[in-house]
């Protein structure tokens, strides 16, 4: 079933996926996703090059030439933003676009001179050509992978520090240029092997996807690097599989797509960082926030007939805040179903002990914070979001111990037998 | 080699196109370039791909109305989808990176899928403006190619909406926060922008393709930063910069018998680099030359100063004091430089030489007195405001020295009431002495 052929350009596209995933992930983080772009654009003249000084198709040889360029192109754009007004972004799209223009005039030329059959060799690198992948081909990119990961083990920590913060690491005496330096020579390395079989055009996709995906899952960077490679890996698996099965579907194309796909995945559906995920978590925090307004509401209305629990119509509770009538019926509903409220009739409802124990916490950090702001209004910018949370879990201990004791003294604490069970805040 | 008329047209008419083209971008590319927007610009120029497989599916056309009219529409989503991926924790680059990538990914499918001679990947890069003069229409008694219908008419649309929305783009690009406040969507004149940047490559790419529409779209605007800090002058330079690089790159492409897209990009940036190197204001070389002459004018300063603090210890103007050689050249900092400040002071009429000796003439001395004032002024100035030590006086006032004009002179004179000695109880020379005369 599987050819020795197949399993070369198997090994090969995601060996190389792998090692996209390890150095875009630094690439990515260092927030210099597009210039593997403009590398890639550049490294064309650099093939072109190769081939009209040899005159013959010569793998490394070409290689050579596009690494060449390819930093010749990165160095330009660093030039050109230190010694020009023009920002970054416009320098990345000079250079790309322009190295790019030279290197289809040399394409031009060499289509000129040659007969059709070499001429193809060089099409085959705008958009990569997996099939023709050979032992030798596997061979470099093994060989470069090894070399990005050995370098990358080596500098763990020197990246880490260059990608997260690389004006600290300045500051602490690292040589972040260097670095940098190092790490654009690895993504050069990269882009340069991805050519054969992505392509010019498109073998920064395979840079920047597996990182931005792997973002989503971890917040580590040790684990962003496993993910980033193992997400290369697959991409390059699953792209090849297609592309080869699929008439006229070019690899780096369908390898792009795969990525995007999972990237978009990841985008969506990862835990905790995920779209959806911080869409359920957004909303349950929200409710969370509802629910504790409302039994705050509830406990204040409550609070002068207490402990007697007297009905409280449900038109008071709508005058004390900003709800509408159809979000208090779902407050009341999903209260009732929590067994914090009791409905007496259509208009009005009481909360039950255990409602009232909670409506009673929930004032008293209420009540604490306003005491808190009261005295202390110079602080408001200080505590945001304030009524969520408990005070004392933010405010200094002595200032927590004046806070009380000022709304002790202004009677307002909420009645004690409703409060003792539940936390040690009245005491 | 013998030009035939036909030739001839087909010059005429394949610069045409690419300047009108190159005109459309450029003019759009100033805005992209000013609100630092290159690469969006470079994004949307490869992801209106799939939307030209769709509709040459459709009409078996690439240049058309409603084609204008959906890429118009895929620039505005690409923008959208950028974005929204960045609000989904995708730094920005990134974001961009994936969505155009992913789009351009489907086109080249797409073309690769439908297998035709006029839309193949070939043309996706290269463009087809060789062809433009093959075929032709009559308009107006004359034979026109359509693309220069189309690329004028899009010049024409360019230039109206640059010119209606003049206030509220310039307001945008440099100072949206301002522009919010005046009641100006910045967002809308963004999509809006973003919608005729699509449109104009999707026009442009039949010419020269994909990619190579992002040299037009931000080199020539580029360079007319480099040139000029006036929006509509810098609008102009690029136009101009466009017309250069359409007409220069058709010449080189029929020399070298080659791409003419590819070569009106490498023509764009070899104008660019022109511009990089000798733009009067913000050109390489006449940053180089300021920082040369300064430091030749500082260290000549310096030497001259030295001289006449020789002349005062030898007991004044009249006493012919002077350096040596050596000496001056470690006033100056040593070296090559030294030498060139030598020489350029003496060709300036401010240094003579007696024997071995470096003298002052008159006017340089009166150049070095002036610069000493400044140095004793500035001394005082610091010992009275700053406090700082008697020892440390010295250093900050030798870099001073150099900046320190008439005008600050006599505001440093009046603040300090005039004083005669610095606060190492050397005399401070006055103005200009009398006896000078």
């Amino acid at each position: 079933m599987i050819t020795y052929n197949t399993l070369i350009v198997l090994l090969g596209t995601s060996l190389l996926g792998a090692n996209c995933g390890l150095v875009g992930s630094f690439a990515l983080l260092r927030r210099r996703a597009l210039i593997g772009d403009t590398l890639a654009h550049a490294t064309l003249p650099g093939l072109c090059l190769a081939f009209l000084l040899l005159g013959y198709r010569s793998l490394p040889a070409m290689l050579v030439g596009a690494f060449v360029t390819g930093v010749m192109g990165i160095v330009t754009v660093a030039l050109l933003r230190h010694w020009t007004r023009i920002k970054e972004d416009a320098c990345l799209g000079i250079v790309l676009s322009v190295f790019f223009g030279w290197g289809i005039v040399l394409i031009k030329l060499i289509q000129n001179e040659t007969t059709s059959g070499s001429k193809a060799g060089l099409d085959s690198y705008i958009f990569g050509k997996t099939a023709g992948m050979i032992a030798q081909d596997v061979m470099i990119i093994g060989g470069v992978s090894l070399f990005c990961l050995l370098v990358v083990m080596l500098l763990f920590k020197e990246f880490k520090l260059v990608a997260f913060d690389a004006s600290f690491a300045r500051a602490q005496g690292w040589p972040a240029v260097l670095l940098d330096l190092a790490l654009m020579g690895l993504v050069a390395l990269t882009v340069v092997i991805g050519l054969p079989a992505v392509g010019v055009v498109l073998i920064a996709a395979l840079l920047i996807m597996p990182g931005a995906a792997a973002r989503f899952w971890t917040e580590r960077l040790e684990s962003m690097l496993l993910v980033s490679a193992f997400v290369g890996f697959v991409v390059g698996l699953v792209g090849t599989s297609i592309s080869a099965r699929v008439d006229n579907a070019p690899a780096g194309p369908v390898l792009v797509l795969v990525g995007s796909s999972i990237f978009m995945l990841s985008m969506f559906f990862a835990p905790r960082r995920g779209l959806v995920a911080r869409l359920v978590a957004d909303r349950r925090s929200r409710l969370r926030l509802e629910n504790r307004r409302f039994l705050e509401v509830l406990f204040d209305l409550m609070e002068p007939a207490l402990p007697e629990r007297q009905p409280i119509a449900l038109a008071d509770v709508l005058d004390h805040r900003g709800w509408s009538s159809r979000d208090l019926g779902r407050l009341v509903d999903r209260a009732e179903k929590h067994g914090w409220v009791d409905r007496v009739d259509r208009e009005k409802l009481r909360a039950t002990e255990k409602g009232l124990r909670k409506g009673a916490r929930y004032a008293l950090s209420h009540r604490l914070w306003l005491t808190f702001l009261d005295e202390h209004p110079d602080q408001i910018a200080a505590y945001a979001n304030l009524s969520s949370t408990d005070p004392a879990e933010l405010l200094p201990a002595d200032l927590m111990e004046s806070v009380r004791g000022k709304l002790l003294a202004s009677g307002r604490w909420p009645s004690a037998d409703l409060l003792e069970t539940s936390e040690e805040l009245s005491r | 080699m013998s030009l035939t008329t036909s030739d001839f047209l087909a010059a005429w008419w394949t610069i045409a196109v690419g300047t009108l083209s190159n005109a459309s971008c450029a003019i759009l590319g100033c805005y992209l370039l000013l609100r630092r927007m290159s690469l969006l610009g470079d994004a949307i120029s490869h992801a209106i791909l799939p939307g030209i497989a769709i509709a040459f599916l459709l009409t078996g056309k690439i240049a058309s109305f409603p084609i204008f009219l959906g890429a118009m529409g895929i620039g505005v989503l690409t923008a959208f989808l950028t974005q929204l991926i960045h609000r989904g924790g995708v730094t920005e680059d990134a974001s961009l990176g994936v969505v155009f990538t992913s789009l351009f990914a489907i086109g080249v499918i797409m073309v690769s899928a439908i297998h035709s001679v006029d839309l193949d990947p070939g043309c996706v890069l290269y463009g087809l403006i060789d062809a433009v003069p093959l075929t032709t229409q009559p308009f107006l008694g004359f034979e026109v190619p359509p693309a220069v219908g189309t690329m004028g008419s899009v010049l024409i649309v360019v230039l109206l909406f640059v010119n209606i929305f003049w206030k509220e783009l310039k307001l945008v690009s440099f100072d949206p926060d301002l522009a919010t406040s005046m009641g100006i969507s910045a967002t809308l004149v963004h999509y809006l922008l973003m919608a005729m940047v699509a449109g104009v490559t999707v026009t442009s790419f039949e010419a020269v393709g994909a990619i190579l529409v992002v040299a037009m779209l931000i080199v020539p605007a580029a360079t007319a930063h480099l040139l000029t800090d006036r929006l509509w002058s810098m609008m102009l330079v690029a136009v101009g910069v466009g017309f250069l690089s359409s007409l220069f790159g058709y010449i080189g492409a029929l020399l070298l018998d080659t791409s003419v897209a590819g070569m009106m990009s490498v023509v764009a940036g070899l104008l660019f680099l022109l511009a990089v190197f000798f733009s009067p204001r913000y050109g390489v070389v006449s940053k180089v030359w300021h920082n040369l002459a300064l430091t030749l004018r500082i260290s000549g300063e310096d030497i001259i100063a030295t001289i006449y603090r020789a002349e005062e210890r030898a007991g004044g103007k009249t006493s012919g004091a002077g350096i040596g050689l050596g000496e001056s050249l470690r006033a100056a900092g040593g070296g090559i430089v030294g030498w060139l400040a030598v020489a350029g002071f003496w060709w300036q009429g401010l240094l003579d030489c007696r024997g071995s000796l470096l003298i002052l003439t008159p006017d340089g001395r009166r150049r070095a007195r002036s610069l000493v004032r400044s140095h004793r002024l500035w001394e005082l100035f610091l010992e009275e405001n700053v406090e700082l030590p008697l020892d440390h006086l010295h250093d900050p006032a030798e870099r001073v020295e150099h900046f320190i004009d008439r005008h600050l002179q006599e505001e440093l004179n009046d603040v300090l009431e005039s004083p005669r000695k610095d606060p190492h109880g050397r005399p401070i020379p006055p103005l200009d002495s009398m006896d000078e005369a």
